[in-house]
């Protein structure tokens, strides 16, 4: 039963990345479709200029005339979302399986994390939606959770194995599902800083094609606030972490601290976010350099997923790999 | 808020900004002794130094992730010095095995702290006053702030004022009432736990470091490895390794003594892709304290608590009984040692040494395989963890084993300076092989090895640490002041009445204090509240326009 499940499992998640990656192609053509030139920019350029006072308008999806493309939510951006969620209940129902077939919960392993983490970061993007224009993120989020599952499954995949005695704890459900979501808020907060960057870089008299891509986008403003709101919630989830962590290190290892490699790379993380955090209330460092912060923040995770567990080794040596 | 275009374009380079800053005071007035501690206590204190200090901590924590800790991976640190003689000098100059408690790294995190405490005492001054303050007057313009809602309602500004004041009231604002010149208004204010928060989380953060530091005193840890069916009281010299605290007496070790009856080790056999994995380590213990007798077992992540410690399970293997006669058939040696495990599938090394009762002294070095397998070369290996088909070879050295120096000696390594080999890989003899029940001839008749029995070990750690508890208290107390100064919306609101003929012009205003995505609603749903309760009531219920 086990391996039938397993790839069962496998199966959904190739079926989801093709999925993603059509809405990645639907998101992309409403990119290019925006940054077409266009015959009349007047319109175009008044829309953004409205843009900074207010937060963006509610969605409302009518009264838009037809004929134009609309600014909110075109075709191929309705096409993109619901790829989106039908990837996303497709890559949940393989997430799902995996754990049925592990008799688990499903992320032991490097390639069951990246497959729950990947869920995560879709799932907070649909969810994130609803409530605000992240639409723009679409291709960037869509682009970056068909690599990250692609490498996980062609470079991760292990065959479903029981849990070796170390991870027989109940913080493994807690520990590692907070730092997974913690992971996917920091996720989503990289991908609005770097839009950030993109926005608050002035070309004032050309009108490149990024810059009409841009136009798409929030405010620069409303976008630096967008990160800073996902990036609190994510610290508080990854201080979270660290301290679940810390009492599991002190039930298994009868330390809850002690530098171990790990350990050393979620305090580097935490201290990065907390300067972040620090820098949104500092003269000269809000804006831009904060936006920086925030990257390397996620480049910091990103290592400490992918490099530490791989290449380091520590008591944390459980990718399975 | 500087916009963002202000910023010049270095913004990756942190330290020019730094300089800067530095270079602008002593363009100034000369400053005296007490004007410079003044002026470095303010650098010192800024936030954009708490700023530079956390990049600075993080970066300051990366060698010691790269390069291996005394304190998480001594063997790590032996490996490192034996591959990188070159480097001895840094590593012995910037502390490099230690950079955790080293001076540099020190240096940063409490430079850190002393920003932090210089930074939080006026900050907690200033709260303490907000908190005994009335809101402020309200503004003039109320239009300027950057939330602002102004209609007509119907009734007199009196009755408005007050359904503001019961709304607000309800929300748990802070209200103050204001009359000047005919214009009457109310100033409220909510959110203080915002601060509140906020300084409870930087609080909580000192109270982890001080708990860290003076609780490290009190601490103890000690290993003893512990093979089937042997016994250990715990008093300190039968600990293998032992680490106390600056305070730690003897009189605070605890005193029980612990048989480990046996260790049961549950293998994967049902999933091809993880056989040979253990399911389950199951240490079997029988411990007795305070005159009591008790039997339990310890787990990996079930440690057991015996008079006011813990005990951990943290490693095992397996420890062959070696027992050596002398060539009138005398037992002269027989001992289970414990072997150190190589691989998953426990390929183990050890170490064999009888001192006394031979024609020489011997020692020998050790594999054995629980499963032996051998690869096409002709190397063995173990194939499988269980004993399925176990084999100890010995390598044979006679000579001086380096006892008697007085200098201790490491009970897992041989050193073979003063000895000569005589049988085993490079010699005449090939290696001594070993199955459970047979024994085989040393060389030079020296006389005869035999592997009774094939126990295995537990290594146990044995810790107590006092600082668990508050450091707990501490670090959940910093998540909820974290939360709480994050989320907290911290407020001000101003409505302003001014009669209109038989209706009332209002006012509502708001500033906020930090990021606070729901000013202009809550400004849109406190007058849209008021006009509705300001209908005369039997008239229309409709909702809002």
């Amino acid at each position: 039963m086990t391996p039938f499940l397993d790839a069962l499992s496998l199966l959904l998640v190739y079926s989801a990345i093709a999925v993603y990656a059509a809405g990645f192609i639907a998101y992309t053509l409403d990119l290019a479709r925006r940054t077409a030139p266009r015959p009349a920019p007047a319109p175009a350029k008044e829309r953004v200029l409205a843009g900074p006072a207010t937060m963006p308008p509610a969605p409302s999806g009518t009264g838009e005339p037809t004929t134009e493309p609309a600014p909110g939510r075109s075709k191929a951006i309705r096409v993109g979302y619901a790829l989106t969620v039908l990837g996303w209940v497709l890559h949940v129902a393989a997430t799902v399986l995996r754990g049925v077939a592990a008799e688990r919960v499903p992320w032991a392993n490097m390639f069951e994390f990246s497959l729950t983490g990947t869920a995560l970061i879709i799932g907070t993007f649909l969810a994130v939606s609803i409530r605000g224009r992240l639409a723009f993120l679409g291709t960037a989020v869509l682009g970056l959770v068909v690599l990250l599952l692609g490498v996980a499954t062609v470079s991760f995949y292990v065959p479903v194995v029981p849990l070796m005695p170390a991870l027989q704890s109940g913080w493994l459900v807690i520990h590692v599902l907070v730092a997974l979501l913690a992971t996917a808020f920091f996720g989503l907060a990289f991908l609005v800083s770097i839009t950030y960057l993109l926005k608050s870089r002035r070309h004032p008299e050309q009108t490149t094609r990024l810059q009409r891509l841009l136009e798409a986008t929030p405010s620069a403003e409303d976008l630096d606030r967008l990160a800073y709101r996902l990036t609190i919630v994510g610290f508080i989830l990854w201080t979270f972490t660290l301290i679940a962590g810390a009492i599991w290190a002190g039930r298994a290892w009868g330390r809850f601290w002690g530098w171990d490699v790990k350990e050393v790379w979620t305090f580097i993380i935490w201290v990065l976010y907390a300067a972040y955090l620090h820098a949104m209330a500092t003269r000269g460092w809000h804006g831009r350099r904060a936006a920086w912060l925030c990257i390397t923040g996620f480049a910091a995770v990103l290592f400490n997923f992918g490099v530490v567990n791989v290449f380091f080794t520590g008591l944390h040596s459980y990718s399975g790999l | 808020m500087p916009t963002p275009s202000s910023t010049p374009e270095t913004d990756t380079t942190l330290a020019d900004d730094h300089i800067d800053r530095a270079g602008e005071s002593p363009s100034g007035p000369r400053l005296g002794v007490v004007g410079w501690l003044r002026w470095g206590w303010r650098q010192l204190t800024s936030m954009r130094t708490a700023l530079m200090l956390l990049l600075l901590l993080a970066l300051a924590a990366i060698p010691g992730s790269l390069i291996p800790q005394r304190s998480s991976d001594p063997n790590g640190v032996i490996q490192f010095d034996r591959n990188n003689p070159g480097w001895a000098w840094a590593v012995q100059l910037l502390q490099l095995h230690d950079v955790f408690g080293s001076v540099w790294f020190s240096a940063v995190y409490l430079l850190l702290f002393a920003s932090l405490v210089g930074c939080l005492i006026p900050r907690i001054r200033h709260h303490a006053q907000a908190l005994l303050a009335q809101p402020p007057a309200t503004p003039r313009n109320l239009q300027r702030l950057p939330a602002h809602d102004r209609r007509r309602v119907d009734g007199p500004p009196e009755d408005v004022l007050r359904a503001a004041e019961k709304e607000l009231r309800r929300q748990h604002y802070r209200l103050r009432r204001l009359d000047a010149g005919g214009e009457r208004s109310i100033a409220a204010e909510r959110g203080y736990l915002r601060e509140t928060g906020n300084l409870l989380f930087h609080l909580a953060l000192l109270a982890v470091l001080v708990v860290l530091a003076v609780g490290a005193g009190y601490r103890f840890t000690g290993q003893r490895i512990l093979v089937e069916g042997q016994t250990f009281a715990s008093t300190r010299i039968a600990y293998d390794s032992f680490t106390p605290g600056r305070f730690v007496t003897d009189a605070q070790i605890p005193q029980f003594t612990l048989t480990l009856d046996r260790f049961r080790v549950d293998y994967v056999e049902d999933n091809l892709n993880a056989l040979g994995m253990p399911r389950d380590f199951d240490a079997q213990v029988t411990v007795t304290a305070d005159g009591t007798q008790q039997s339990s077992s310890i787990r990996v992540n079930e440690p057991l608590s015996v008079a006011g410690t813990d005990i951990y399970l943290l490693g095992n293997g397996y420890a062959p009984t070696l027992t050596v006669r002398n060539p009138a058939g005398d037992v002269v040696f027989s001992d289970s040692i414990p072997f150190l495990p190589q691989d998953a599938n426990l390929t183990s090394l050890g170490v064999v040494k009888v001192p006394d009762g031979l024609a020489k002294q011997v020692g020998m070095i050790a594999l054995f395989y629980p499963t032996r397998a051998t690869a096409p070369g002709g190397a063995s290996y173990s194939s499988y963890p269980d004993l399925l088909d176990p084999v100890v070879t010995l390598d044979v050295y006679v000579g001086d084993l380096g006892l008697d120096t007085g200098v201790p000696v490491s009970v897992y390594s041989l050193d073979t300076s003063a000895m000569t080999q005589v049988a085993g890989r490079g010699t005449a003899s090939p290696a001594l092989e070993l199955t459970p029940g047979t024994s085989a001839p040393l060389p030079d008749g020296l006389g005869t090895i035999e592997l009774t029995d094939i126990p295995r070990f537990a290594s146990l750690d044995i810790a107590r640490d006092p600082t668990q508890a508050p450091t707990l208290v501490a670090a959940s107390a910093a998540v909820a002041g974290l939360a709480l100064s994050l989320f907290v919306p911290r407020r001000r609101i101003w409505v302003r009445v001014t009669a209109h003929g038989d209706q009332t012009q209002l006012e509502v205003a708001a500033l906020a204090r930090g990021d606070d995505p729901r000013l202009q609603s809550a400004v849109d749903a406190l007058a849209a509240r008021l006009e509705t309760a300001s209908r005369p009531p039997g008239g229309s219920h409709d909702p809002l326009p």
